[in-house]
């Protein structure tokens, strides 16, 4: 949860001021945890697959060349400044014109570009190369999580959302209390990683519910836009089995900053495996859609898909951010006809931040989250949503 | 010229009024520098909070979303409110004055360019005062996010988006008509100082952008307001589309920035060197290369769109090709150097850092265009420490250097040298305390516009901050000693610096409120 606070802009200001006494008080005491944690990491990874590597090395050639360059125009740039001081008695030249030079120092730039171009065009080529996949993955951006959904297998279709996973006590530092230490994947953790086999071709078919996202896995040295209406193509042979973790990269709104991407490679042995049980639980998440649930069971299940997808917004006392994230505590939606509830729910609000929930969660965490709306924070309407009535409305 | 009526006689008007209704080149000149001045405290200001709340990790003092505000609102204040009539003041006081010409061609839409300005900008920060926020979404304004998912302020930063464009595209035309109409008679095109050069390139730059810009935040305005679906792919439109509209007005402007800079710059290094311009020539050739080449590497900020295999290959080799004109003015800046007499007065210091860090900032421009290279740097801090190089560093640091070199012009006095000296050291550290880890903290996979970050980036980001403050309140020093300058001081020569050459050098300092009322003879 994150306390809003930008209504007024000098509630910021003032907290600054506040706090900035804190910060400095831990700095002159040398209590800055994170820094014993910190790697002065300097360069870019080289990554576990054949094109992370192509890149890196791609990079370091260019840096390199620039490096050259560069001691060779600041070697004579410094040589100038020492030897033709003014002070030192120095007696300017005429000198202000010499074609000769300048055709030189025209020509070989231009060659150098043309060295740095050809392994350009290669690395890029193969890059641009998707064809033959094994195992296809669609990749759909939200505010602010990411879904994955595998495509061309046989049985139940799996599709899940990965979320952030770092608990809000560890990077809410606003209260003075002092924050919860901060994990070793702080801001890099999700409850539920991508998983994809090893040594296979992977293409990810990338596109968006809402904005624009970027996809970016730095050791597979992939990054592709998720372009609503649009999708894009990216792929990799992942050459070690692992934990591998990257970032949303493209601005898409207030916490853009906390929907990370986390891929774990498997062998394909154990990637069958683990396959083979997501498709059975999807089948029983299926079935469970023709079943009743006790007022219990629904409201327990309707906290956990409400923190997990609504209370960024609507925040956990349902009080939510007015005028943007309007409150749930006592609405004329939560508390008014089901059917309004279960219609926003599903289909959003057009021109409002609501989302359309329907596509993302299934008929039981749909049930189970708006019985819990009507009937948390002293709503108390009393009725209950089974998730056939989800399915229901949503073949209207 | 002015014969026939004593207008050239008589100073300026007393009272406020002058500045209100003033159409001298010179008053305008000095409205649009200390407007450009306030700006570039405020736009520093929003980057101070930036820094501060990515000086430790976790959230410390703003909401996320206020951040997302403060990385726009930095973005465009910096972009259209410091470094653009910063460069149109220079114009302003020194293009009349280096080409002999009385006054800029068009007094009364000179007054009228400036005077939009504090109008479009107060518009664009009272939104931080609106319930909704200000503009959350990026200097860069990507769709939908700018549209359907736009804060209400929305609005009116397409309202000032369009008087900004309208505030440069006059100052451009007017610019434009002053340069080809009122040189002396003598002052060739070939004859005319670096700086009206490059200024000359970049108002045609502006004049053929600045609608394209205004034509974008229109679709944008269509799109919320009215029903379209330019950018809404639900509707039929194309988001990927606004970006190349945007970039297409967006990639020149960035050379808007950075083209007078260069005209400043060369200028400065010949008068301390005490040895002419190497290679005027190819220069002025150069500066009109990069102004073309501007035109057709817009999409190298987008090769992470998907973009065909084609499209990726030309806007690589396209950028690629920058680097050569880019590189022959950074070879002509440095042999003007070689075997030349150099003293290290202020302008020069910042004129020598200038080549300097805007070569770093070319290098990793270099780096950038290497399309499978760029899938790893987009987005990340290394393109944030790439632009600062060339931006701050490269036009900011031109602009001081342009006021240290020509204030014993404007007020006649001299400014104190010691002082100057401080404020450029402290500059200078400090942006490289600033900026030069956000290359590290790029590398290693930090992306950029979050408010927060894992824990491997705790390290540089704080070093950058402490970088960003000293930068920031080095910047107090050097109000003070353009304060202190023109309440007095040393006075100054009409040549002020042994070396300079060019008319503005001929006529008294401080300079009358009317110059080449008959023009100057140009041997």
């Amino acid at each position: 949860m994150l306390p809003m606070l930008s209504t007024n802009p000098l509630t910021p200001v003032i907290s600054c001021i506040h706090r900035l006494r804190r910060v400095l008080s831990a700095v002159a005491l040398g209590l800055v945890s994170p820094s014993l944690l910190a790697a002065w990491e300097l360069n870019m990874p080289e990554g576990i697959t054949a094109l992370s590597r192509e890149t890196h090395s791609l990079h370091m050639l260019i840096f390199w060349i620039c490096v050259a360059i560069g001691v060779v125009v600041y070697g004579v740039l410094i040589y100038s400044l020492i030897a033709y001081r003014k002070s030192k008695g120095a007696i300017p030249a005429t000198f202000h014109h010499n074609t000769t030079a300048e055709i030189i120092w025209t020509v070989i730039p231009f060659i150098i570009l043309i060295g740095m171009a050809i392994p350009s065009t290669r690395v890029l080529t193969q890059i641009y190369d998707a064809s033959e996949s094994e195992l296809d993955i669609m990749v759909t951006g939200y505010q602010w999580r990411w879904q994955y959904r595998y495509l061309n297998e046989d049985g139940a279709e799996v599709t899940y959302f990965s979320n952030l996973a770092t608990p809000a006590e560890q990077y809410e530092n606003f209260s003075d209390s002092i924050a919860a230490e901060k994990g070793e994947n702080y801001l890099l953790e999700v409850d539920e990683p991508l998983v994809i086999p090893a040594n296979k071709k992977v293409r990810f078919l990338l596109t968006s519910a809402d904005v624009i996202h970027s996809w970016w896995v730095p050791d597979f040295a992939v990054k592709k836009d998720a372009i609503p209406g649009f999708v894009n193509e990216s792929w990799v042979i992942a050459e070690q089995t692992g934990i591998y973790r990257g970032q949303c990269t493209e601005l898409c709104g207030r916490l853009h900053g906390f929907m990370p991407v986390v891929v774990e490679v498997k062998e394909p042995a154990e990637f069958d495996a683990w396959l083979a049980e997501k498709q059975a639980a999807a089948q029983r998440i299926a079935d469970a859609a023709s079943q009743t649930f006790t007022m219990d069971q629904l409201m327990e299940q309707g906290q956990t898909v409400y923190n997990t997808y609504c209370m960024a917004c609507h925040q956990a006392n349902g009080q939510g951010l007015p005028p943007a994230f309007p409150a749930l505590a006592g609405s004329a939606i939560a508390m008014g006809p089901i059917e309004g509830h279960i219609g926003i729910v599903l289909n959003g609000k057009a021109g409002t931040a609501m989302a359309a929930f329907g596509a993302q969660l299934s008929a039981v965490d749909l049930a189970s989250v708006i019985t819990f709306e009507r009937n948390a924070w002293g709503n108390n309407v009393g009725d209950m949503v089974q998730p056939v009535d989800i399915v229901t409305a949503q073949g209207e | 010229m002015a014969t026939g009526h004593d207008a050239h006689h008589h100073g300026p008007a007393s009272g406020i009024t002058r500045w209100f209704y003033t159409t001298n080149h010179k008053d305008i000149g000095s409205m649009y520098l200390w407007f450009s001045f306030a700006m570039f405290l405020l736009g520093g200001m929003f980057a101070l909070v930036i820094r501060a709340e990515l000086f430790q990790p976790g959230l410390q003092f703003v909401d996320p979303n206020f951040f997302n505000q403060m990385t726009t609102m930095h973005g465009l204040v910096m972009v259209f409110g410091a470094v653009m009539p910063a460069f149109v003041g220079l114009a302003n006081w020194m293009v009349p004055m280096m080409i002999g010409a009385p006054d800029m061609a068009l007094p009364r839409m000179n007054n009228w360019s400036f005077w939009i300005l504090p109008f479009a900008f107060t518009m664009l920060a009272s939104t931080l005062f609106m319930d909704s926020g200000a503009p959350n979404f990026g200097w860069t304004f990507y769709a939908p996010l700018s549209t359907t998912y736009a804060p209400e302020s929305v609005t009116l930063f397409i309202f000032a988006v369009h008087m900004m464009g309208a505030s440069s595209i006059m100052g451009s035309i007017n610019i434009v008509a002053t340069i080809q109409n009122l040189r002396a008679p003598g002052m060739t095109y070939m004859k005319m100082p670096l700086f009206v050069w490059t200024w000359l390139i970049t108002a045609y730059l502006l004049i053929a952008v600045m609608p394209v810009l205004a034509g974008v935040v229109t679709m944008m305005l269509f799109d919320i307001h009215f029903g379209t679906s330019f950018f809404s792919a639900a509707g039929g439109g194309d988001p990927v589309l606004f970006q190349h509209v945007f970039w297409f007005f967006g990639h020149p402007e960035v050379y808007i920035m950075i083209l007078p800079a260069f005209g400043v710059v060369s200028e400065i290094i010949p008068t301390f060197s005490r040895k002419r311009l190497f290679g005027y020539d190819s220069m002025v050739y150069a500066t009109s290369s990069i102004a073309f080449l501007s035109f057709i590497v817009w999409a190298h900020h987008m090769f992470t769109t998907g973009m065909p295999l084609a499209g990726e290959l030309f806007f690589m080799y396209a950028t690629m090709l920058i680097a050569v004109p880019t590189g022959v003015k950074v070879f002509n800046w440095i042999t003007t150097m070689f075997k030349g007499s150099i003293s290290f007065e202020t302008p020069m210091l910042f004129a020598i850092a200038f080549v300097v860090l805007f070569t770093c900032g070319g290098f990793t421009g270099l780096m950038l265009a290497i399309a499978p290279a760029d899938f790893q740097y987009h987005d990340t801090y290394f393109v944030v420490a790439h632009f600062h190089y060339v931006l701050v560093p490269g036009a900011i640091f031109s602009i001081m250097a342009a006021a240290y070199y020509w204030l014993p012009k404007w007020t006649g006095n001299m400014y104190d040298e010691n002082l100057g000296k401080l404020h450029f050291w402290l500059s200078f550290v400090g942006i490289n305390v600033l900026f030069f880890p956000q290359h590290f903290l790029g590398l290693a996979g930090m992306p950029r516009r979050i408010p927060d970050y894992a824990l491997q980036f705790a390290d540089f980001n704080m070093v950058s901050s402490v970088g960003a403050f000293i930068f920031g309140f080095s910047q107090l020093l050097f109000l003070f000693i353009v304060v202190k300058t023109v309440m007095g001081g040393k006075k100054a020569t009409a040549e002020v610096w042994e070396g300079a050459e060019g008319l503005e050098w001929t006529v008294p300092s401080p300079a009358p409120y009317h110059t080449f009322s008959t023009p100057p003879a140009i041997k």
